[in-house]
């Protein structure tokens, strides 16, 4: 699976050419406020945007957009919950990608009021994966994590990557996480995406 | 029955209760002391001037000038429902999509109740035509005011919710399905509580008057139950629209959250 974006354009940044191909882990960084998010979201057509992105070849434009937001999954930084229960979120059950993230099956009963920011962040994740994405775009995926628990995550997408050939790109603060997670890392610098490292 | 005229002085009474109750309101720094009085004073002038406008409008026969006076009546409401809400649509559309819906939906029923259910002749006599118009337009335009306000407000509130759902590969009516159901329960919960209350704990306010004037209680029961049902017809149908056109209003083609079609305060 390959993400390709060309001259992908939004109010904030100069239109940038990239591709992340298949089983590829590209990070993202940059001051707050430069622009990430807005990327991210931009690429998931949640926000207006010119130019093209593309997935395996089919064209943004192409596709429904419920069918295109499955197709590349973005986690937000805050990962939202509207119904009671946490099972309530999990259409197809939710078990496949509990334990890998720490988290036991019966939290599929708790309720969402008192997860903690954590454990909003896991199940979120645990819930985009769910939708069998072929792209992760990822937020800030492990903001409010203990180095325990963000080993779990960095472990679980990398195998993800791997095994299913997912296209990942990640936006972090955190330069050992980077350092580890992949040789590929973006850098917003004064409105312009540019490689930071590219090995 | 002989009708018991009211003079100045009987209306006075009633209006002196109403600035004491605007001076409690400034003496316990409530806020609502003026508001209270400009909309009694207003209440007061619209009313008397109605009073002396029917009166040239009932000897109208002239079906252009009558729907001329529909369609003021109308855009005037239009205007109400876009000042109640916090955060109307931009545009034309804060006007047109509560106005229009309201429009279309009192039109039509009133157009059932003169012609087919009354059967008036013409069907645009005045005398019946322009109050039953405007008691369908003044409850619809309510029951759209507090929909949309309930709409808009809470799509403001809850965009990372709305998103989060789209985000997942949910369409844009099943995103935003939670709110515009409870939109429009908000709509018509007013008209819901007029109907299973009538006639027990309130005397609806068109058969008072109608039996004050001398009307038999039975025939102003019979006018209460139609003019109650086809107002709760109005009030669900064009609620129903302007719910469901505004939502979809919300959403582009690329079925994204569009806030910024709705104006910010």
């Amino acid at each position: 699976m390959s993400l390709q974006l060309r001259g992908f354009h939004i109010p904030l940044l100069s239109p940038l050419d990239l591709t992340v191909a298949d089983g590829w882990l590209v990070t993202l960084f940059g001051p707050s406020g430069a622009g990430k998010s807005l990327m991210l979201r931009a690429i998931a057509d949640l926000d207006p945007h010119q130019g093209e992105c593309l997935v395996d070849g089919i064209l943004q434009s192409s596709l429904p957009p419920p069918r295109w937001r499955r197709l590349v999954g973005l986690l937000p930084a805050e990962p939202q919950w509207w119904y009671d229960r946490v099972g309530d979120h999990f259409p197809a059950g939710g078990r496949q990608f509990l334990e890998p993230l720490g988290l036991p099956p019966e939290c599929l009963e708790w309720e969402v009021s008192r997860l903690s920011s954590g454990e909003r962040q896991r199940l979120g994740l645990a819930r985009l994966l769910e939708n069998e994405p072929r792209v992760l775009l990822l937020d800030e995926a492990t903001a409010n994590l203990d180095r325990h628990n963000t080993g779990r995550v960095e472990q679980l997408i990398r195998q993800q990557a791997r095994q299913r050939g997912l296209a990942v790109l990640w936006v972090s603060h955190d330069p050992e996480q980077r350092q580890r997670l992949s040789g590929r890392s973006l850098r917003i610098h004064q409105g312009r995406v540019e490689r930071a490292t590219w090995s | 029955m002989e009708l018991i005229r009211l003079t100045p002085l009987d209306l006075a009474i009633a209006a002196a209760l109403i600035l004491a109750l605007a001076a409690l309101s400034w003496q316990l720094h409530l806020g609502v002391g003026k508001r209270l009085l400009v909309s009694a004073a207003r209440s007061l002038v619209q009313l008397t001037l109605l009073g002396l406008l029917l009166k040239l409008i009932f000897a109208q026969s002239d079906p252009w000038f009558i729907g001329a006076m529909l369609l003021l009546m109308s855009l005037i409401a239009a205007r109400e429902i876009r000042a109640r809400q916090a955060r109307p649509f931009r545009g034309l559309w804060g006007y047109g999509i509560g106005g229009g819906t309201m429009f279309v939906s009192a039109l039509a029923l009133v157009l059932l109740a003169t012609r087919v259910i009354i059967q008036v002749d013409p069907w645009f006599t005045p005398q019946y035509l322009i109050p039953l118009f405007g008691m369908l337009l003044g409850n619809t335009m309510s029951g759209i005011a507090i929909a949309l306000d309930g709409l808009s407000r809470s799509a403001w509130r809850q965009r990372p919710v709305i998103e989060q759902r789209l985000l997942l590969g949910e369409s844009w009516q099943q995103a935003i399905g939670d709110i515009r159901q409870e939109a429009l329960r908000s709509g018509l919960i007013p008209i819901i509580n007029q109907m299973s209350v009538a006639g027990l704990v309130t005397l609806p306010g068109m058969m008072t008057g109608q039996i004050l004037a001398g009307s038999p209680p039975l025939e102003a029961a019979k006018y209460q139950i139609l003019i109650l049902l086809l107002v709760a017809a109005g009030v669900g149908f064009g609620t129903m629209g302007a719910i469901w056109i505004a939502s979809r209003r919300l959403f582009d083609e690329r079925q994204r959250l569009r806030l910024d079609r709705l104006r910010s305060r």
